[in-house]
């Protein structure tokens, strides 16, 4: 009885273990030495770890991948261009999705299932498909160009492919569930009678919001945040189809150094210097995390 | 003794109480077909503690939200020191509540939450901090002003709530249900220092309970709910020794109730007759409205009026005075509750007092006994 226990705890533990080691960190390790060697004109295209010189194995390290990424601007600014991309349209999705997530948590029993529906409703069709529609919407002869000359409010067509406007709109319209669904878990929770005290208290709505119900949603804030976040970061699809081409984001770059330039090193290099600007918001986000379950857990002695 | 107020109708504008501070008029709340609040008129003076007291859905917390703002009455008015608060949001009315649930802010610790309605008036903060620990000091939660409300027991949260509400110094407070999350000891010892607290501040209480001990001991004067309706306004011992209806009898403490018929025209000198078949004596009360002749009515007497003997009383000559027998007896320590089935099948319930230790030899069960009471007992009722 407690065999059979403990091997149904250990499988059921294990398959994700075992997904993540076979599926995540050995792929990791793979780009991770990758990104410590050269490129050379052969079958695999890089340099081997291990060198044989005189009968015996020296292990091969070249950091010249990562020191490239230093000397040509491009890496630095399509590293700093995605972090700003990625940092605004977070705060474009904050700013659309609360007031969005507020609402549903505060609907009617009848409604908000609706209205949740509507925000996953999405899904359902294909994203590559939805970031196509938005070229037919923002093309030169598109939608809006087409409604609006029509209308006589502009007399040229306005440009809004190939811009950063665009590369907003297609990443604040995909990741936008991402931003309400957690604020919406947490808004959810809320006890109505803190901001009937608030009021009691004197607190007019405004203010009750920015005293009470905004550092109680901090936690769905970050969640959030960080699930909008750190996908944008390495964003491929839209900013290659709606964005511009003068200032590429740097999922762009990695798959351009690896298709186009076929240098793997530097596309790995590219790859772990990414994943280190990620693990510092994700490290983060766990910090607080766990203090909130500690929190909570002091809650219910 | 005062008579209860039967309250037919709101007092007219004219002859209201002049020293009402809250005054409720015709006040009514629908939701959809519902009606929780129905028809209220009341008037509460400076200084009280009014309790509102009735059952889940009487409408009791429907008109403390109302006086409160949070809810918009369907009709009538709330006036509170003079003004009309139809259009006061709840932020600007000079009342605070206590909630049933606190309802303390999880994030902010003891002190801040305190300082919250001080904060909203822009006090400065040097005179924030003095009030604050002064109040905290009132509820004897000195020392503790850095916790937050997790880190609390159930008994200092309510602390908190009472210090949060009372430090911003209002008129009028609001107290949902202050008591019923804490459990009997703890009740009890803060309910004597609620009653402290408000005559130090002079603040004017209005409580809602479902609590009959907790209204009496706490409230000047109680209103029963019932249907959201208030069935009696009056003080403690004006509820429980002259109950305005059946059911303000039955559900302040306990009751024996018969229905009867006046005998003869009542309106004569003398006590009023009333046959009870179910009793199967004739029940003399000295004291009953005279209006009721030849309708049926209600006799109530509360178990502690009832007197119980093994010899038929003298002289009662068939009336206040009933056999049977003793079918259970159970001990409380300080009385005994003796449920006597008498010879009509009806039982009735009586209680008497324990003032000796070990003294004569008591009743016992299964045996007969007679219940009597005086004609000051029995409680006439016409509904």
């Amino acid at each position: 009885m407690r065999l059979t226990r403990t091997s149904g705890r250990r499988l059921v533990a294990g398959i994700p273990t075992l997904w993540l080691l076979l599926l995540f960190l050995v792929p990791f390790l793979i780009v991770f030495r990758v990104s410590f060697s050269e490129v050379r004109l052969a079958i695999p295209p890089y340099t081997p770890l291990i060198a044989w010189h005189h009968g015996r194995p020296s292990l091969e390290l070249h950091t010249s991948a990562y020191a490239f990424l230093f000397t040509d601007p491009l890496y630095i600014s399509s590293y700093l261009y995605s972090l700003k991309v990625a940092a605004v349209s977070t705060l474009l999705c904050l700013l659309l999705g609360l007031p969005m997530a507020y609402a549903i948590a505060r609907a009617s029993d009848a409604t908000r299932p609706v209205l949740l529906m509507l925000v996953v409703l999405p899904f359902w069709t294909s994203f590559l498909l939805r970031v196509y529609a938005w070229i037919g919407l923002l093309n030169t002869n598109g939608v809006i160009n087409n409604v609006l000359l029509t209308l006589g409010i502009i007399h040229e067509p306005l440009v809004m492919m190939q811009t950063d406007f665009a590369v907003y709109i297609g990443i604040v319209y995909s990741y936008l569930p991402f931003m309400i669904l957690p604020l919406y878990a947490n808004l959810e929770k809320h006890d109505i009678t803190l901001l009937e005290a608030a009021a009691d208290l004197g607190a007019p709505p405004w203010r009750a919001f920015l005293r009470i119900t905004l550092p109680l949603a901090v936690p769905g804030i970050v969640a959030g945040s960080l699930l909008v976040f750190i996908p944008a970061v390495g964003e491929y699809v839209i900013p290659t189809l709606l964005g511009r081409t003068d200032q590429l984001m740097i999922g762009r770059v990695l798959t351009d150094e690896f298709f186009e330039n076929r240098d793997w090193p530097v596309a790995s290099a590219v790859a772990i210097l990414m994943l280190l600007l990620l693990v510092v918001p994700i490290l983060l986000f766990q910090r607080y995390q766990r203090r909130e379950v500690e929190a909570e857990a002091g809650e219910t002695p | 003794m005062n008579s209860p107020q039967p309250v037919a109708g709101p007092p007219p504008a004219a002859a209201h109480d002049p020293s009402a501070y809250v005054r409720v008029v015709h006040l009514t709340k629908r939701f959809g077909d519902f009606t929780a609040v129905d028809d209220v008129s009341l008037d509460i003076r400076r200084g009280e503690i009014f309790c509102l007291l009735g059952g889940s859905g009487s409408g009791k917390t429907t008109l403390l939200r109302m006086l409160a703002g949070f809810e918009k009455p369907t009709s009538g008015s709330i006036w509170i020191d003079g003004v009309d608060m139809s259009t006061i949001p709840p932020y600007e009315r000079p009342v605070n509540m206590m909630f049933q649930s606190y309802a303390l802010f999880p994030h902010m610790s003891v002190e801040k939450n305190v300082a919250f309605g001080l904060e909203q008036e822009g006090r400065g903060r040097e005179e924030i901090r003095r009030q604050v620990a002064e109040i905290l000091e009132i509820v004897r939660m000195g020392g503790l002003g850095a916790r937050k409300p997790h880190q609390l027991s159930g008994g200092q949260r309510q602390r908190v709530a009472l210090a949060r509400a009372l430090v911003k110094r209002p008129k009028l407070l609001l107290l949902d249900e202050p008591l019923a999350a804490l459990d009997r000891k703890l009740r009890e010892h803060t309910q004597f220092e609620l009653l402290n607290i408000q005559q130090r501040l002079g603040v004017t209480f209005i409580v809602v309970t479902h609590d009959q001990e907790e209204a009496m001991t706490l409230g000047t004067r109680l209103g029963v709910m019932n249907h959201g309706r208030i069935v009696q306004i009056g003080t403690p011992s004006d509820i429980y020794e002259s109950p305005a209806t059946r059911f303000v009898a039955d559900f302040i403490g306990s009751v024996n109730l018969f229905e009867g018929r006046v005998r003869g025209a009542g309106a004569g000198a003398g006590p009023l007759q009333i046959e009870c078949d179910d009793l199967g004596c004739t029940v003399r009360a000295g004291q009953a409205p005279r209006a009721l002749v030849n309708g049926t009515v209600w006799t109530a007497i509360r178990p502690e009026k009832i007197n119980i003997s093994r010899e038929a009383p003298q002289e009662s000559g068939g009336q206040n005075a009933v056999a049977g027998t003793v079918r259970e007896i159970a001990y409380m320590g300080d009385v005994s509750i003796y449920l006597v089935q008498i010879d009509s099948g009806r039982t009735l319930r009586v209680t008497l007092p324990n003032t000796e230790r070990g003294g004569e030899r008591p009743i016992a069960r299964e045996e007969r006994v007679w219940l009597s009471w005086h004609d000051s007992s029995p409680v006439v009722l016409s509904e």
